[in-house]
């Protein structure tokens, strides 16, 4: 891997619990959601990392933390060497302002933006339904860059629609959301994000929305961004599938941790993690021929408030042994390019 | 014997400027007692408008405009208002789309299906209604006692199980399954498909799944048809289905569906997009976005209904074509 443009060291995200009279009273303890319970990973330049998860896996929180719009209880984020957490909000020491050329706080904040982008999940819901394609467009670039000269942004919005297969883009420009198809919406939300040319674009389930004849065309989208622009994609699904289809590596969540991360296809081929097996059994294949033996675990993840002791994974694990409900097992290599967080994963260097 | 058999059903909807709509034309299809369809489609080709017909539920909009709906032999749409509010819930019933909210959410859950229960006699005494109700939870896998709590304080997959127990309260023979594991998360989605499976079986319950999931069509449906624009594109049994695909359509929505087994595998999906009800085209509804059109044909004339084997058709110009070359 190159040398990383995001990294991720030992976060945590704790929520606390409403805390009333009562429990003031009878001195209960304070709870906490635990969203993030000590998450470390690195993506490279123009790597696209698929972050997979069911609801309560805390992907959502960890995507918020990546894009400032929450800051972590511990530990730190690294976005392009610099403390994240403190660029997005603006308050980066000196040098570090320096290496980015901005001073005010204003204009950190806005340079964090620039670099990092979302694209959310319903091409219905994230957009104005009152702005023009153009003015979605334009927006951001008036925002960032103040008295843009207007040729410049005619080509930048052009660029990026155009990169987005809105091909002419003056054919969509004058046009409004409702005019357009769920797929055109989505490329629009693309676009959007891609318009001021960010590094990082951080896609949450993008075609979940979308109907399954329109989805390829969507990833593949993505994935040629990726090679045009050379722009660091995280995809946020739950959907195993999909992920294979185009994401290059792998990191597997499970209530506030990763439990599992390589290379996709191996990841997908070869699970090592019992629940990443889970998840990969359970997944449809379009073909009653390959009918698998599905591994269905019982239950749904558990309250991230109170995590379960030693592995969290142990009351649903197929495997789970004794020793499981004492030990919290660390993400160990296991492998080249792979790290699972299981006693008894295959290929794990055991200390021992 | 067929528990449920359409016959030709056809399907408009009226819009605010009196246009007729077509959403469902010609459409046949037969279940035999404790078998499973699944009906697969895009958004917008008419499989909940199909249902919501084989209910008599349509919208005030929507008229059916031809066809027949037979259940265990009996018309369904020759039968009275009354006649017909008997058949629902205890004959044919339905998990609507979204049940994650369709459950009344300042009600406990048991109260829900107790009520039920009662609307359609089945229990008279509220006492055996609330000892059925909890019979039905753990039949689903619910822990009785929750059923005094709120939906709120269910999970997703909770709910969805609740409302399939409320669906099975009046023991029907044919249960409707309006994309039942849309919106839940693949482990939860397993878990629902498992139990439809189980309770098919156990309760010998015709199963009629409407999705646009192939991938959950595969896993447990025994007959499959593909519907495109309002018309049947293709029909038959799901192994011939998913490898001997014969519409350009279906073949070209295996290709665009990921397989977890080939990671990193080709997808192509279908460019264009499905057509609108005030625009259908007036030859074969998919020749826009279809690559093997025949020129001069399939954009004017309807394609017709082509058997190919026992059990399996799809109306495709091509297919006519190459029955005459033979």
């Amino acid at each position: 891997m190159t040398k990383p443009i995001l990294e991720v060291k030992d976060l945590y995200k704790y929520f606390p619990v409403a805390h009333s009279m009562m429990d003031k009273i009878l001195r209960r303890p304070h709870l906490e959601v635990k969203a993030l319970d000590g998450v470390s990973f690195s993506v490279g330049k123009a790597e696209i990392v698929a972050l997979v998860g069911e609801s309560g896996s805390g992907k959502t929180t960890l995507s918020l933390n990546i894009l400032g719009l929450q800051s972590p209880t511990r530990g730190e984020a690294f976005f392009n060497d610099l403390p994240l957490g403190k660029w997005a909000v603006g308050k980066l020491d000196q040098k570090d302002r320096r290496r980015i050329g901005v001073k005010s706080r204003r204009s950190q904040t806005l340079a964090f933006r620039r670099r990092a982008q979302m694209i959310f999940q319903d091409p219905y819901e994230s957009l104005n339904p009152r702005q023009s394609i153009w003015e979605i467009m334009a927006e951001p670039l008036e925002i960032h860059f103040p008295g843009i000269r207007e040729d410049v942004k005619e080509r930048k919005v052009r660029s990026a629609l155009e990169d987005c297969g809105l091909t002419p883009a003056e054919h969509f420009w004058d046009r409004y959301p409702d005019e357009l198809s769920g797929g055109q919406r989505q490329r629009v939300v693309i676009a959007s994000a891609l318009v001021l040319e960010p590094d990082l674009l951080l896609a949450d389930e993008p075609v979940s929305m979308l109907d399954v004849s329109i989805r390829a065309d969507i990833l593949t989208l993505l994935r040629t961004i990726r090679d045009v622009r050379g722009v660091t994609i995280l995809y946020t699904t739950h959907d195993l599938a999909t992920a294979g289809y185009f994401t290059d590596r792998m990191i597997v969540m499970y209530l506030g941790r990763i439990v599992e991360e390589g290379p996709t296809i191996e990841v997908l081929t070869s699970p090592k993690h019992p629940y990443t097996q889970a998840l990969v059994s359970v997944a449809p294949a379009p073909n009653p021929r390959k009918r698998k033996q599905r591994v269905i675990l019982k239950g749904e993840l558990p309250n991230a408030v109170q995590i379960p002791s030693g592995c969290r994974f142990h009351p649903r694990c197929p495997i789970a042994q004794e020793r499981c409900k004492q030990e919290d097992p660390s993400l160990t290599d296991a492998g080249p390019n792979r790290r699972v967080a299981c006693l008894f994963a295959e290929g794990i260097k055991r200390n021992e | 014997m067929n528990s449920l058999e359409v016959k030709n059903l056809s399907v408009e909807y009226l819009n605010e400027k009196g246009d007729h709509l077509i959403a469902v034309e010609n459409l046949s299809f037969s279940i035999p007692q404790g078998k499973s369809l699944g009906l697969v489609g895009e958004s917008g080709c008419g499989k909940t408008t199909v249902m919501l017909s084989l209910m008599r539920l349509l919208p005030e909009a929507g008229r059916i405009t031809s066809g027949q709906v037979f259940l265990n032999g009996l018309d369904l749409m020759r039968i009275s208002e009354k006649e017909i509010q008997k058949i629902r819930w205890k004959e044919i019933a339905m998990v609507f789309q979204g049940a994650m909210n369709a459950l009344n959410p300042v009600r406990t859950v048991e109260s829900q299906i107790v009520e039920a229960l009662m609307v359609h006699e089945i229990l008279s005494s509220k006492a055996d209604a609330t000892k059925r109700a909890g019979e039905l939870l753990e039949l689903v896998g619910i822990p009785s006692k929750r059923g005094k709590q709120y939906p709120f304080q269910f999970s997703g997959g909770m709910r969805q199980r609740a409302v399939i127990a409320m669906a099975l309260s009046c023991s029907p023979k044919v249960l409707i399954a309006d994309e039942p594991t849309t919106a839940l998360d693949v482990m939860v989605q397993a878990q629902i498909t498992d139990l439809l499976q189980r309770l098919q079986k156990e309760m010998n319950l015709s199963l009629v799944l409407v999705t646009h999931d192939l991938g959950v069509v595969a896993e447990i449906c025994d007959d499959v048809l593909v519907m495109y624009g309002g018309v049947m594109a293709e029909h038959a049994d799901s192994d011939s289905l998913f490898n001997r695909a014969s519409h350009p359509y279906t073949q070209r929505l295996l290709q665009a569906f990921p397989d977890i087994a080939n990671p990193g595998s080709k997808l192509a999906s279908i460019p264009g997009v499905p057509p609108r009800l005030n625009a259908l085209p007036p030859g074969c509804r998919f020749e826009p976005r279809c690559d093997l059109r025949i020129a001069g044909l399939c954009e004017k004339i309807q394609p017709p209904v082509i058997q190919i084997s026992e059990g399996h058709s799809a109306s495709c110009h091509l297919l006519a074509r190459g029955d005459q070359h033979d």
